[in-house]
């Protein structure tokens, strides 16, 4: 191995690939160059179809399906391996380049020990015999972070949270000591917190190993807090490309400008408009004093959920002696990591899971323990938005049906009536009549998610619940929903329940907070109070995990 | 690769008629749609297209060749004509097919829903599928021959009854997937009933796999007809029937093998004419795979 100082580790040149063949064949790279020298960080950025995983997959010459290599040149240390066969190809991955993939859940063996998938990547480069790589594999787990290593290694990936998980993926990458590290979305399953620590991780075992690390991330502060380079790409073209710190705070193209603006983890809390409550006069002063919030929508007073654990006959509280008060035309946010039950009673306030204990007033009405035809009136004023568009719509039905589904149980109107409503739905939430006819897997996730809300607005309900409404989509369609949602409310008098992980999102889009931890609330009040001077140790950590916060906070 | 961006919708054509225009795009549809033509044709037409009674012997003219003269495919060890026999048991083997894969759909896809929607009654009609698959559907077939006599409503019955076990296990795991989906969970934050539920969500979305399900009976059902005429279970000799006919011609299957080839032929069309028509129906129905 001669390496020089000067000699980039990787280097791309003009690369293109393309999906398909002949007429049909699709590019999703176009042109891409750039280079990486040993040891350095570099961040590849951009909104899902930019072609940054595709770019990420090509060096491995792990393009699925019928994608391939149509134009340019990859470079590792020199070696044309643009087109390297199988043979090559298989003695580079893990070895040369390791590979940190997204989704620690689907990309571990269920029924194979942990620590047998580790040793499978040392025996499979032939860096350690079979009784060497027993031992070896301990010592990887143990550099990832995982507590007992000994005993971690002989258990199975379903007994592993999500973060152990991704550390053992990390093991596995780093298993051979690759000069080059590619990690592709490698926490954005992950919770915040979980996130921070592992990738605190690795940036501290790839200096000392002194690995280069190629991050490919739709997240832009995750970018600027952990990558040298940054490249920005877009419809698989590199934009723009830079220092992490320049690019973040003094972006040239149009399109990083745009990404920066609309990245929540980025932008200062928006400036809100006052909300203008359109209340009816009269009724608005039963308890309101003098500048006192408006009459409130959902009262949720000490709410439990058990859940009987099974064979050891304890119980789970999900859910522990939670109350809060979403107003009128307001915006209340629930936060909180996975596990902290804030799905949970996003799913009792709706009625979908009954309640152990508690109550919940809807317009001033209990509404916990109805049935039949007054639990129908209550969710009639109350709808749900779920996070993921592609899942929360049934694919066999067309957008007229799937918005007019609430009107037709909730027997409004007649077939004409019903059209035209879907029609002005459809315009509240800024798509195209056309699309009326359309099946959902014809949209994107952003109009997909749009359908939900018109769905949700059909039959004119107060309160809208929003479980992660957002989280599933880019940054740039994340900013317009939420623009939308913002306008929605300022023009229908809307109130939002607002479950999230993100405090990003919630800082950018809600009046009240409440900050939810195992079950129990945490912290609650004013968004601007809980998030810039936070009560609670745990409300603190949780926005210091932000990415980016540090760059620009 | 699209981008998740806000695109304008590209204009396209509406649902009407989209299925039979998907079907229409689609090869493999036309082929198996034309075949299907013809194998149902043939079975509904046989009494008029054959030229003779399907059971009329001429002992003077044993195991003629194909396309000897008055005989187009020629004639069995009877001298009966094997054309007017593979006809008139076409029309046999597609009753008892359709047949049996409609009680397997009636009576396995509403058991398959319930018993995948409700838990407690799950307990009760899982209990029943396995008992119903402790008994080999021939038993099941003797039994009702010994109530009945053979004939092909009671053949039909005893593979109808045979196909219903793994209609019910397919139709309950597909409800069991759809029942705790995010559209499924948005429809009952609506306020829509059971009833709506397995009716407009999961039984459209669970279809593709009844169709395939079907496909895979239909075919199964038309041998297993040819097993239970062969055990005298099914349909009765002189009668036609595909499967008698197989299992007439294998004593002389060496000395000549047209009485065998021919039916064995329209067993083979019409599994596959359901098979590649099945399939397409499939994919032309289901909206998630492409325009």
């Amino acid at each position: 191995m001669t390496s020089s100082d000067k000699q980039p580790l990787l280097e791309i040149d003009d690369l293109e690939v393309s999906f398909g063949s002949g007429a049909a064949a699709v590019a999703a790279v176009r042109g891409v160059s750039f280079r990486l020298m040993p040891g350095e960080r570099v961040a590849v950025v951009g909104e899902s179809g930019s072609g940054k995983s595709t770019t990420a997959h090509a060096v491995l010459g792990l393009l699925p399906g019928t994608g391939r290599v149509t134009g340019g040149r990859i470079l590792l240390r020199g070696e044309d391996i643009t087109h390297a066969d199988e043979k090559r190809l298989r003695r580079l991955r893990g070895r040369e380049v390791g590979l940190v993939p997204q989704d620690p859940m689907a990309n571990l063996n269920p029924v194979a020990r942990v620590g047998r998938q580790v040793a499978e990547t040392l025996m499979a480069h032939g860096v350690a015999s079979r009784r060497e790589a027993a031992a070896r594999t301990v010592e990887l787990l143990a550099e990832a972070g995982l507590p007992e290593p000994r005993r971690r290694a002989r258990q199975y990936p379903h007994e592993f949270s999500g973060g152990m998980r991704q550390r053992v993926l990390i093991a596995i990458g780093l298993a051979c000591r690759p000069e080059l590290l590619i990690a592709d979305e490698p926490t954005s399953a992950l919770d915040v917190t979980v996130q921070q620590q592992i990738l605190d991780h690795l940036d501290r075992l790839t200096r000392e190993l002194g690995t280069a690390l190629l991050l490919v991330t739709h997240d832009l502060g995750l970018a600027a807090d952990r990558a040298d380079q940054v490249i920005v790409m877009s419809q698989g073209r590199v934009v723009e490309a830079g220092p992490a710190r320049t690019v973040l705070t003094d972006p040239r193209h149009e399109y990083t400008r745009k990404l920066v603006a609309a990245a929540p983890s980025l932008a200062t809390a928006r400036t809100r408009e006052a909300v203008t409550v359109t209340a009816p006069a009269g009724r608005a002063t039963a308890t309101a004093g003098e500048g006192e919030p408006a009459r409130p929508v959902l009262e949720v007073d000490r709410i439990a959920k058990e859940y009987r654990v099974r064979g050891r006959g304890g119980v789970l509280r999900a859910v522990d002696d939670v109350s809060f008060t979403v107003a009128e035309g307001r915006t209340l946010a629930i936060v909180g990591e996975s596990g902290s039950g804030k799905t949970t009673t996003a799913r009792m306030v709706l009625g979908l899971v009954p309640v152990t204990s508690g109550s919940i007033r809807l317009g001033g009405e209990d509404v916990s323990g109805l049935r039949g035809a007054r639990r129908r009136a209550a969710r009639r004023s109350m709808q749900p938005v779920f996070q993921d568009p592609y899942a929360s719509l049934d694919p066999m039905f067309t957008v007229e049906r799937l918005i007019s589904e609430p009107l037709r149980i909730f027997r409004v109107g007649d077939r004409a009536s019903r059209r035209a409503r879907v029609a002005e739905l459809l315009d509240h939430v800024a798509l195209p009549a056309s699309v009326a006819h359309r099946y959902p897997n014809e949209l994107s996730g952003g109009q997909r998610q749009r359908v939900a809300i018109a769905r949700a607005l059909a039959l004119g309900p107060r309160l809208v619940v929003c479980d992660e409404a957002v989280s599933a989509l880019d940054v740039l369609v994340q900013d317009q929903i939420l623009r939308l949602l913002d306008t929605l409310q300022r023009d229908l008098g809307l109130s939002y329940l607002f479950i999230s992980h993100d405090l990003a999102v919630v800082r950018s889009i809600a009046h009240d907070v409440v900050v939810m931890r195992h079950g129990r609330v945490v912290e609650q009040g004013p968004v601007e109070r809980v998030l810039s001077t936070p009560a609670e140790p745990y409300t603190r950590q949780l926005l210091d995990a932000i990415p980016g916060s540090g760059v620009l906070g | 690769m699209t981008t998740a961006a806000e695109t304008p919708v590209p204009a396209l054509g509406r649902s009407r008629g989209r299925v039979l225009r998907r079907l229409a795009r689609n090869r493999m549809a036309l082929i198996g749609g034309a075949l299907l033509v013809v194998v149902v044709a043939a079975g509904v037409f046989a009494p008029w297209l054959a030229p003779y009674p399907p059971t009329e012997v001429h002992f003077s003219t044993p195991f003629q060749r194909p396309l000897t003269v008055g005989f187009a495919l020629g004639t069995d060890d009877l001298g009966r004509d094997l054309l007017s026999r593979v006809l008139h048991g076409t029309r046999v083997s597609l009753q008892v097919g359709l047949l049996s894969v409609l009680l397997a759909v009636v009576v396995g896809v509403p058991l398959g829903l319930l018993s995948g929607y409700w838990r407690w009654l799950d307990a009760v009609v899982s209990r029943l599928v396995d008992l119903m698959l402790a008994f080999p559907f021939l038993i099941v077939a003797v039994g009702l021959a010994a109530i009945n006599g053979g004939g092909l409503g009671n053949a039909a019955i005893a593979l109808g009854i045979a196909h219903v076990p793994t209609m019910v296990r397919v139709v309950r795991a597909e409800t069991l997937r759809f029942k705790d989906s995010d559209f499924v969970l948005a429809a009952h934050a609506m306020d829509a009933g059971p009833w709506r539920v397995l009716g407009q969500h999961v039984l459209p979305n669970a279809l593709s796999t009844i169709i395939v399900q079907a496909t895979v009976i239909m075919p199964a059902a038309v041998l297993g007809e040819a097993v239970l005429s062969f055990l005298g279970l099914g349909i009765q000799p002189p009668d036609p029937s595909l499967g008698i006919m197989l299992s007439d011609a294998q004593q002389y299957l060496l000395r000549t093998p047209w009485p065998g080839v021919f039916p064995g032929v329209a067993i083979a069309l019409i599994c596959l004419g359901f098979n590649l028509f099945g399939d397409a129906l499939r994919d032309a129905l289901d909206p998630k795979s492409g325009s």
